[in-house]
């Protein structure tokens, strides 16, 4: 059994996911939007199902792939101070970073003249 | 629905049952600058604490066996302080330190950040944080986690941004 950040590192499976967020979606959808093969999209749909992300919903002939909410929220919520502290950090750092280029630039400008 | 406006984005990975945190981000400055704003003392107010806090270098000693402290103030004059020792200096590559919250004694981090030179003349900032347990770790990353706790789809689509 993968962890579930095993599940969520492949890009094709955040794709899934992140068109389930939207609605519920039946393989055929998904395979059009995603411009993949069927068995490709079954495939991470069945690892997405085991990690208990997505769930199958049977209605008459058709089946719709739903997002499960909860392994995220219990995933997130440990994660979410230590991420928003070092997020602000670099973007407080990203932005003075760009200040100083800035100025710096600035300066060289007004060298030239 | 949250926008992402910013370019860069922070990556974050944190497996659960390990004892280690990982950030990562591409900032658009070449690495000597990168490295200068992390380890010159009048550089760090503005970008190691949140902007609504005051952050004050008491001591910052940029060498094997240094000692830093920086404490952060906010409008009621409330203090938190932080502290550690550096491990080693490897300019500009990388900086091996401690990190550890005095308002929990004992707890002490690990932390490694390596600077990467891009190419294109961008640096790739790599954070490793290692906690004493990982109970440690989900004990401090999860401070603050009733106020976080929302189930909205606005977290959740941050959260799939930001894996």
């Amino acid at each position: 059994m993968s962890t579930i950040f095993e599940v969520l590192a492949e890009p094709t499976r955040r794709d899934i996911l992140d068109l389930l967020r939207q609605r519920p979606h039946l393989v055929g959808e998904l395979v059009e939007q995603l411009k993949l093969s069927q068995p490709l999209v079954s495939k991470h749909l069945r690892v997405l199902r085991e990690a208990g992300l997505v769930e199958v919903r049977q209605d008459a002939q058709r089946r719709w792939y739903e997002l499960r909410f909860e392994p995220l929220i219990e995933l997130d919520t440990w994660l979410t101070a230590y991420r928003q502290l070092w997020e602000a950090r670099f973007d407080r750092l990203d932005d003075y970073l760009q200040a100083l280029q800035e100025e710096k630039k600035d300066d060289t400008d007004n060298q030239d003249e | 629905m949250t926008q992402i406006t910013k370019t860069n984005k922070t990556n974050f990975i944190a497996e659960p049952g390990k004892q280690e945190v990982v950030m990562t981000r591409i900032f658009d400055a070449p690495r000597d600058l990168v490295f200068k704003v992390y380890t010159q003392p009048e550089h760090i107010p503005q970008w190691w604490g949140p902007k609504y806090l005051t952050t004050i270098v008491e001591k910052m000693d940029v060498k094997a066996g240094g000692l830093w402290r920086f404490v952060q103030r906010d409008p009621e004059e409330n203090e938190f302080a932080f502290h550690g020792v550096y491990h080693g200096i490897e300019s500009p590559e990388r900086i091996i330190s401690t990190f550890e919250f005095e308002g929990t004694p004992g707890h002490v981090v690990l932390e490694t950040a390596s600077f990467e030179a891009l190419p294109d003349g961008r640096t790739n900032v790599i954070v490793s944080s290692v906690f004493q347990s990982v109970t440690d770790r989900d004990a401090m990353t999860g401070e603050g986690m009733e106020r976080g706790a929302t189930e909205g789809w606005e977290r959740l689509a941050e959260l799939l941004t930001t894996l």
